[in-house]
């Protein structure tokens, strides 16, 4: 924290300006977008978890929340599309001193690199992935996503939508991952505290953030961005150790929200030592 | 805030004061501090900012509690808060 001065000063700090590329602050994050606070979360665990930062890297893919790795002031990576895990895997490999941490959106790890995510957590892989889910296409326009909740209107699914979505935290369960979480942007701080535990946590793990896209998601879906708050107020159920089964996004029903899952397995670095360096 | 019975140890309980910061040209207007400020202190100013939106303003700054939430919830890094000095 600053040191608090007695008079309001000319240009006052953040807090969190010592782990931001302020030169490119104000960023291009909409009005209302949960992007951010779901990005400064994550800063304010990184600072809280007491990480050496030379060792933390961060590592986006491509859409709005891809973008976080150009304004983190630690070593990061904007890598292609949907491959932020494989980048991330490779790197944790290369260096296992590493604290490797994924930051990306829901289209861009599930959709093109859902493949990537399960085999990642199936291997189990010492990662921190981040997924900043807002339901829909947001940086290309809006289109409907493997998450969009059913019935929900999209600007390619205008009748609504007709599929149901995956349930994230079932889909990481079941490929292997050791620490589940979902929270939304509104409960800042238990997100804060489930990434220091996903930090300091050896194997796979996965935190779902539900986060408002006004511009794209709720303008079709007639909700402004303090209305999609109020919603995840009203219809979030905190309910941790749930069955990650019954963790699907139906927002009549209500959204089960916390921590799921906190297991110990062998990580993948662990058991290629005892498989293949039987030195 | 009103509560259905004052707490037992409502006179014990030292209520720290802060001051809130305002970052206003990095403001996009949201209003998510102001909804969500438990002690509704906060409110949209007339003024705009370099990016024409309204920056939020402290209608009456020493109700500030140094809760950091407006801090945690601002998604612009536009906004935070910290202890008072008269406190120490």
């Amino acid at each position: 924290m600053p040191e608090p001065s007695k008079k309001i000063s000319k240009s006052p700090v953040h807090p969190l300006d010592d782990l931001l590329r302020t030169d490119r602050i104000p960023h291009i994050w909409c009005s209302g977008c949960g992007t951010g606070t779901a990005f400064s979360s994550c800063l304010t665990a990184i600072k809280a978890s007491g990480l050496e930062l030379d060792n933390v890297v961060m590592i986006s893919g491509i859409g709005c929340s891809g973008r976080a790795a150009g304004y983190v002031k630690l070593d990061s990576y904007h890598t292609t599309h949907g491959r932020a895990i494989p980048f991330a895997t490779g790197m944790k490999l290369a260096n296992p001193k590493l604290n490797v941490i994924v930051f990306s959106g829901d289209g861009d790890l599930f959709a093109i690199g859902g493949n990537h995510f399960i085999h990642a957590a199936r291997r189990n892989v010492d990662l921190t992935v981040i997924c900043v889910n807002n339901l829909n296409y947001g940086m290309t326009g809006g289109q409907v996503a493997a998450t969009t909740p059913f019935q929900a209107k999209t600007s390619t699914t205008t009748t609504g939508n007709p599929e149901a979505p995956f349930n994230l935290p079932l889909l990481a369960y079941a490929s292997g991952a050791t620490y589940i979480a979902r929270w939304t942007i509104l409960h800042t701080r238990d997100l804060t505290n489930s990434i220091i535990e996903a930090l300091n946590k050896k194997g796979f793990s996965f935190i779902e953030v539900l986060s408002p896209c006004p511009v794209n998601y709720g303008r079709r879906n007639k909700e402004k961005s303090l209305d999609t708050l109020k919603l995840y107020q009203e219809k979030g159920i905190i309910k941790n150790n749930a069955n990650p089964a019954d963790t699907d996004i139906d927002f009549e029903k209500g959204i089960i929200l916390g921590k799921f899952i906190d297991i110990e397995r062998a990580t993948c670095i662990e058991n290629y030592d005892k498989t293949c360096r039987l030195v | 805030m009103t509560y259905w019975r004052v707490p037992f140890d409502a006179n014990d309980i030292e209520i720290s004061k802060g001051i809130v910061y305002i970052l206003d040209d990095r403001c996009k207007g949201c209003g998510y501090c102001i909804e969500y400020c438990p002690k509704h202190m906060l409110q949209f100013s007339k003024k705009f900012n370099k990016k024409g939106y309204h920056p939020p303003v402290a209608k009456n700054p020493d109700d500030c509690v140094n809760c950091h939430y407006c801090e945690i919830i601002c998604p612009e890094f536009a906004i935070y808060s910290a202890e008072a000095e008269e406190d120490k």
